[in-house]
């Protein structure tokens, strides 16, 4: 223990996403004395943030006849009513602000030929209120506030820095512990104020639009200190994947004129949602996509996975070169398709979560100096469903709030001491656990099992059976078989980081079924064929899952907030 | 658009024509051997090959390759990736001798079935396929890459409004900010294998595209910062940066963009012009 390094700042910021990066900012402005850490196990501009394509959500043009109660009114419905309404209300409300502050820091928002910013339309809105830098939103977003953060010399970057869990002692945040990838070193961050931006947990399915660090660490470890997963059920399948490997094609396609056509060359939308067609929500959509396919009408992939097509060949080839550059681009080098000459294969994929680390309206964790952000974050702006664009606007507003609260606390609240016992117990953990384990079966083929199994048995629909067999092959996978890592190096061992990845992995993937099985309903992106309709009576509530050690997780159920709308059926 | 993706629409598109006319598919490679480097200094390994044969499909990318052999022949292999969809910018290495994203470098489109797969040049080792970033990124932060403007910064009650840039004032540093850090640049300058001082066509391509933004007020000190010994002069010319950048960023460009405006010439706004219209009627 006397050899443990231990390095101190004033706020440690877990991810380098948009929310980590904004937050990082804020909190760096709050006072230039107080030293931020940002830890992350990328490099820091390379979190999967970048990858965000379509638009940010904002109401930018009251004048042109969008307002602030229209976003906050799809965002519900769009939510199925399981938003906090209050939340709804802060995201839409701060969201002007920082588009305007982005263009002010070198965002290079795309523009209409007055010379302000341009918006597009995005599905499940009632107005063209999507902000966007052609197809590469996120990508922009996140070199923007990159660069804003060498503006202050507050900020220090820990890139490629593993966090593996959270110190505290007496509900108080007082660290975390992190292993330095280029060393193999075991480290000691201690923080007065921590915030947790690790993102999603979308790699605990195969057919991802994620990236492949994108795995649940930075959620599981809030889960092993204590801390409630909020909604863990509701798993957003976007409705256009590429085949086969899952890359997103944005819903900026859709927004700009392309539409889905089944093997009948039909616009299948008209049958399931007249009002929006392609424009309804991602669970609506990735619905119909599946029935469409159950009755016959998809088209087989060549690596023989069912599938439908998009079709954007009707637009003009310098309007897709123009906005849907990236898009083009993708399609043609992952698809071995031109978007311009012919249509292209999509399937429902796994593209966000819902839920997250459980915070109030203001980030707060249940832990005292612990705040989370963005995607591993559940504040419960989304509800059972996410609008498309309003993901990358709660990275930024909750990353602004929480960075600016955690500076606050951190220059009252001084963390004076260590839980050592605890550091102790996690060297224990994963090095005599994972690093050194006696495991025979290979930890990849393990993930590799669980991931296939999550895409086909707690995918857009869901039922009681598949769940269950999902939940025993879980169960069955945590055992100790696979606990080992092969590569005995110290230096840059990304086996032993795939290990303890997988690790959490499991846990999550657990979370997310016993919520599906608890939630006999259907509402927003779960659907269970055996309960297809949304149940108000039972289920208007929260779900929270707390661990308990090896078993299953603890749940319980929270209310839900509603300041300003009922909930009525919802319909497009 | 990158020449490599020219070359590959232009093939497609002569596939799509073939199949047309004989209704038959190209059958891909089934498999392929990789050759890795592998080293860890620090822990005594010295530098040698391995050679592992992989199974591989028509999509099949250097990245899902190495991440196979990863899984299931060795799990030791040190590699640095994320996004897998040329957005990150983490797998920059060099494949068959030129500096390539692996996530974006197909199999397929490789000669012969043997791929020979190095880290990249001009950066640090750390281990296997993975080098030191901190010095590119000191680069990057030196050239002060964030826009200097009084009011950057928007007090919360202040009245929202936006710097207004029309479409064309975009458009002068549009290419320039789609720069992912990935270092192929880097890894391609033969003035960085020289002179580790020198910024290296990523951080002066950067220095143009916050020069060249009109929300930008500090031009002149932005001139002063890359204007000595070590700085914009010593670039020869070469333009392998541009060659290998996976993202049509052309850093060559950009720093004689940069170096006319040093020099006072007032013409360059004019030329992007006409490189984008020539661009455009390629594409």
């Amino acid at each position: 223990m006397a050899d443990i390094t231990t390095i101190a700042h004033d706020v440690l910021i877990i991810g380098s996403g948009l929310a980590g990066l904004r937050a990082a900012i804020s909190a760096a402005a709050v006072d230039r004395k107080l030293t931020i850490a940002v830890i992350s196990k990328v490099q820091v501009m390379r979190s999967h943030s970048v990858s965000a394509e379509g638009g940010t959500a904002a109401v930018l043009y009251e004048e042109e006849g969008d307002n602030q109660e229209a976003h906050i009114y799809d965002t519900i419905k769009g939510s199925d009513y399981l938003a906090d309404q209050d939340v709804a209300e802060l995201l839409v409300k701060s969201m002007p602000y920082e588009i305007y502050q982005l263009d002010h820091w070198g965002m290079p928002w795309s523009r209409r030929k007055d010379g302000r910013i341009a918006q597009r339309k995005f599905g499940g809105y009632s107005f063209p209120r999507a902000t966007f830098a052609q197809d590469k939103v996120g990508f922009y977003e996140m070199q923007t506030l990159y660069d804003t953060c060498q503006k202050y010399d507050n900020i220090h970057f820990y890139n490629e820095w593993f966090c593996t869990s959270i110190l505290h002692e007496n509900n108080t945040f007082q660290g975390v512990t992190a292993i330095e990838m280029k060393t193999g070193n075991f480290t000691i961050f201690k923080g007065s104020a921590g915030i947790i931006c690790a993102g999603g947990a979308g790699r605990i399915y195969s057919f991802s639009t994620y990236a492949f660090s994108s795995t649940p660490d930075g959620l599981d470890m809030a889960y092993r200190a204590g801390l409630a997963l909020k909604d863990m059920e509701f798993v957003q399948f976007h409705p256009t994947g590429i085949l086969p490997s899952g890359i997103l094609i944005t819903e900026g396609a859709r927004g700009e004129g392309g539409y889905l056509i089944n093997n009948k060359g039909e616009r299948f939308m008209q049958k399931y949602a007249p009002g929006k067609l392609e424009l309804a929500p991602r669970d609506v959509v990735s619905r119909s996509m599946i029935r469409e396919i159950q009755e016959g009408n998809g088209f087989k992939h060549e690596t023989d996975v069912d599938c439908l097509k998009l079709d954007l060949t009707h637009l003009r080839a310098d309007r897709i070169k123009e906005a849907l550059a990236g898009i083009r681009e993708i399609g043609i080098k992952f698809s071995g398709t031109d978007i311009i000459h012919e249509p292209i294969e999509v399937r429902p994929v796994c593209h966000y979560m819902m839920g997250g680390i459980h915070t109030n309206i203001d980030g707060a964790t249940e832990m005292a100096g612990l705040w989370a952000a963005g995607e591993a974050a559940c504040n419960s702006t989304h509800g059972a469903n996410r609008l498309g664009a309003n993901s990358t606007s709660e990275c930024i507003v909750w990353g602004k709030i929480t960075g600016e609260l955690a500076a606050r606390y951190a220059t009252r609240k001084k963390v004076d001491s260590i839980n050592r016992k605890q550091v102790l117990e996690e060297e224990k953990r994963i090095y005599d656990g994972l690093f050194r384990g006696r495991g025979a079966v290979n930890p990849y083929e393990v993930r590799k099992q669980l991931t296939d199994m999550m895409d086909e048995k707690a995918y857009v629909f869901r039922n009681e059976q598949e769940l269950t067999s999902a939940l025993e092959k879980v169960r069955e996978l945590k055992g100790a078989m696979w606990k080992h890592v092969e590569d005995k190096a110290k230096e840059y061992n990304t086996n032993f980081i795939n290990v303890m990845e997988t690790d959490s992995m499991l846990r999550t993937a657990e979370i997310v079924l016993v919520g599906a099985l608890n939630r006999r309903e259907s509402r927003g992106a779960h659907a269970r064929t055996d309960y297809p309709y949304r149940d108000d009576a039972n289920f208007l509530k929260h779900t929270l899952a707390y661990f308990t050690g090896n078993g299953g997780p603890k749940m319980t159920w929270y209310p839900v907030a509603f300041t300003r709308y009922a909930p009525v059926e919802r319909k497009y | 658009m990158t020449e490599q993706l020219i070359e590959e629409i232009e093939t497609m598109e002569k596939k799509r024509e073939k199949e047309k006319h004989q209704g038959e598919k190209e059958y891909p490679k089934s498999s392929v051997t990789l050759k890795i480097y592998r080293a860890n200094r620090r822990a005594g390994e010295s530098p040698h090959y391995d050679r592992i044969e992989v199974p591989v499909q028509r999509w099949t990318t250097v990245l899902d390759a190495l991440l196979y052999a990863k899984a299931y022949k060795d799990q030791s292999i040190g590699i640095r990736y994320s996004c897998r969809m040329a957005s990150c910018g983490s797998c920059g290495m060099k494949i068959n001798g030129i500096p390539r994203l692996a996530c974006y470098t197909k199999v397929s489109e490789l000669q012969g079935r043997e791929i020979t797969v190095e880290p990249l040049s001009n950066f640090p080792h750390i281990r296997d396929l993975v080098t030191d970033f901190s010095q590119f990124f000191a680069h990057h932060h030196n050239v002060e890459p964030y826009i200097q403007n009084d009011n950057a910064d928007m007090p919360e009650k202040s009245k929202l409004t936006e710097f207004i840039q029309t479409p064309e004032d975009v458009d002068k540093y549009l290419q320039f900010s789609y720069c992912i850090k990935c270092g192929l640049c880097y890894s391609a300058c033969p003035t960085v294998a020289t002179d580790t001082q020198f910024p290296g066509p990523q951080a002066l391509s950067q220095a143009y595209r916050y020069f060249i933004d009109s929300r930008d007020t500090a031009p002149k000190e932005r001139l002063d910062l890359v204007d000595n010994r070590h700085g914009i002069w010593r670039c020869h010319f070469a333009g392998s940066c541009s060659a290998v950048c996976p993202k049509g960023v052309d850093p060559a460009l950009g720093i004689q963009l940069l170096r006319g405006h040093l020099l006072g010439y007032s013409k360059n706004e004019k030329k992007v012009a006409e490189l984008k219209e020539r661009q455009k009627k390629d594409d």
